[in-house]
């Protein structure tokens, strides 16, 4: 495996002087390339000012980020970014398609658009809604074209807000099955943030805990969880309700289990 | 269909009254006309090539005004309303020339422009430039920022930032300032020609009727015909905006 994130030092302050705030301390993690990487952290530890700082779309205070191997100066052009917030996120002025399309709009032909629009909706289950708008959805679905549109760029390494964090219990499970699913096929590399514990287990193969703010890397799991998981028996197992425990007391300011975290990584998968 | 039958009856039952009211003699014939002389004077009017010339001069003016009033605020609405720091320093400027009513700026406009049709077109753009910049600055600056970092993320560079996400999430409000300038646009075009003189127009017809033989019922005809022309233009532009924004209607619906 090669790496294809690699953060160092990162720290990123907003404001200057009396009205400074450090959102972010002196991060360094690394995702390697075809993982699915879970952050967990609590509610404003600092987990989207991370993300922005990965993506390019804020440049960081303190330390750097490299994606296979380039310093990240810009937005890089082999990343995407789905945001939790999909209705926000989705041009409503724009079909369905048209926004799958967007970030295609300057790179590739119309008919090259229209083919990758074309297969994006349908690795997310949503063939034949291209020409509806993102507003005559459900909220479920709506997020499912922000995946799409992710995908649709074919990006390097595709980055998670919370992506479902607002949408309810049945559509979560649904969206994170699918999104495994899609991780499995495509063998995509992926980082996601999430302040739900159970998710993060559920979805990764690897979680990283995050401290209360400012935000500080914890723990670094790996998650010894079968390739593919089921909402009920996954949900059941042994090693998911060990794993869910050792996050949570992690969570809450506790040091590492030492019993727990063996067991999680002696065991074969 | 329900709101246009109500607002048929409405207009019938003032037609009614109107009619009633100076045949019952409350008001002297000779003042105000009943409804049936003047709309049968709209009419004949309708079919006059000398007042079509005055209609046609005054949507002339009206058009070239509206026109150029978008050509100047939705350009100056984008740039102040992305500048917090340009904004301020114009505010006081602005506050003081909006409430400023076109009619006041007749003389000064005559002096600057002449007494030729660009006077009224200048009022005219004068007017109609606040309601589309007001909106302009307004839409330009509540642009969501998450709707930007999405546009970022795909790999838009500024000037497409502004081409495909700031000027389409501006449109429909643009479009309502819009909306408001063609009516005041109007009112000042028919206006001035009335006010200042001018060789055509509406109000140049109506001043006309007006002096002299004091033709009430041409008066009224000629007023009739701009209402009508501020009703038909409106709704276009109504119908039009529904058209096209369906996407706003729709959101903005789904807010509340
Ligand atoms: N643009 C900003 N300016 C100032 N402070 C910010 C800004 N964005 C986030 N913060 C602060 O930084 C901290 C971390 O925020 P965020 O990264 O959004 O956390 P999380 O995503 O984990 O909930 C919070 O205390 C938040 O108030
Ligand atoms: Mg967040």
């Amino acid at each position: 495996m090669s790496t294809m994130l690699q953060v160092t030092g990162l720290s990123h302050r907003y404001g200057t002087g009396e009205h400074a705030h450090v959102a972010v301390n002196d991060l360094t993690f690394t995702v390697e390339t075809g993982e699915l990487s879970c952050i967990v952290g609590p509610s404003g530890c600092g987990k989207s000012t991370l993300l922005r700082c990965i993506s390019g779309l804020i440049t960081p205070t303190g330390g750097e980020v490299s994606l296979h191997g380039d310093r990240v100066t810009g937005v890089p052009e082999d990343l995407a970014v789905v945001f939790q917030d999909y209705s926000r996120s989705l041009f409503p002025w724009l079909t369905v398609r048209q926004n799958v399309e967007f970030p295609l709009r300057w790179k590739k032909s119309r008919a090259e658009r229209r083919e990758r629009s074309e297969e994006a909706l349908e690795w997310v289950s949503l063939p034949g809604v291209g020409g509806k708008y993102p507003w005559q959805l459900s909220g479920g679905m709506q997020q499912r074209v922000s995946i799409a549109r992710a995908l649709a760029r074919r990006p390097a390494l595709l980055l998670m807000d919370e992506p479902f964090a607002s949408v309810d219990a049945q559509t979560r499970f649904e969206l994170e099955d699918l999104l495994r699913s899609v991780q499995l096929q495509h063998g995509s590399t992926i980082l996601l943030v999430t302040h739900d514990i159970d998710e993060s287990v559920y979805l990764g193969d690897r979680v990283l805990v995050l401290s209360k703010s400012p935000a500080r890397i914890v723990a670094d799991l790996p998650v010894d969880l079968p390739a593919e998981r089921h909402q009920i028996t996954t949900r059941e197992s042994a090693n998911f309700v060990s794993l869910r425990a050792e996050v949570a007391r992690l969570l809450q300011g506790g040091t590492p289990a030492e019993p727990a975290a063996g067991v999680v990584s002696e065991k074969p998968s | 269909m329900r709101p246009i039958v109500r607002n048929l009856a409405g207009l019938a039952g003032f037609l009614l009254l109107w009619e009633a009211v100076v045949r019952l003699g409350l008001v002297p014939e000779r003042e105000v006309p009943p409804a049936s002389v003047v709309l049968a004077r709209t009419v004949s009017l309708l079919g006059d090539e000398p007042f079509l010339r005055d209609v046609i001069a005054t949507v002339l003016a009206w058009a070239i005004a509206l026109g150029t009033a978008i050509v100047i605020a939705v350009p100056a609405g984008l740039l102040l309303g992305s500048l917090p720091g340009l904004r301020v320093a114009t505010r006081a400027i602005v506050e003081f020339l909006r409430p400023i009513p076109s009619v006041a700026l007749i003389p000064l406009v005559i002096l600057v422009v002449g007494g030729g049709p660009e006077s009224k077109i200048a009022l005219a753009i004068y007017a109609a430039i606040w309601p589309i910049l007001y909106n302009a600055i307004y839409a330009f600056d509540e642009i969501d920022s998450l709707l930007i970092d999405t546009a970022r993320s795909c790999g838009a560079g500024r000037m497409r930032i502004l081409a495909s996400v700031a000027l389409p999430h501006a449109a429909p409000f643009i479009f309502t300032g819009i909306r408001m300038s063609a009516a005041i646009g109007l009112i000042v075009v028919v206006s001035t020609e009335f006010i200042a003189g001018a060789a055509a127009g509406i109000g140049q017809f109506i001043l006309a009727a007006t002096s002299g033989g004091g033709r009430m019922d041409l008066v009224l005809a000629g007023t009739v015909v701009a209402g009508l022309l501020g009703y038909l233009i409106n709704d276009g532009l109504e119908r039009l905006g529904r058209r096209l924004f369906r996407w706003h209607t729709a959101t903005t619906a789904e807010a509340m």
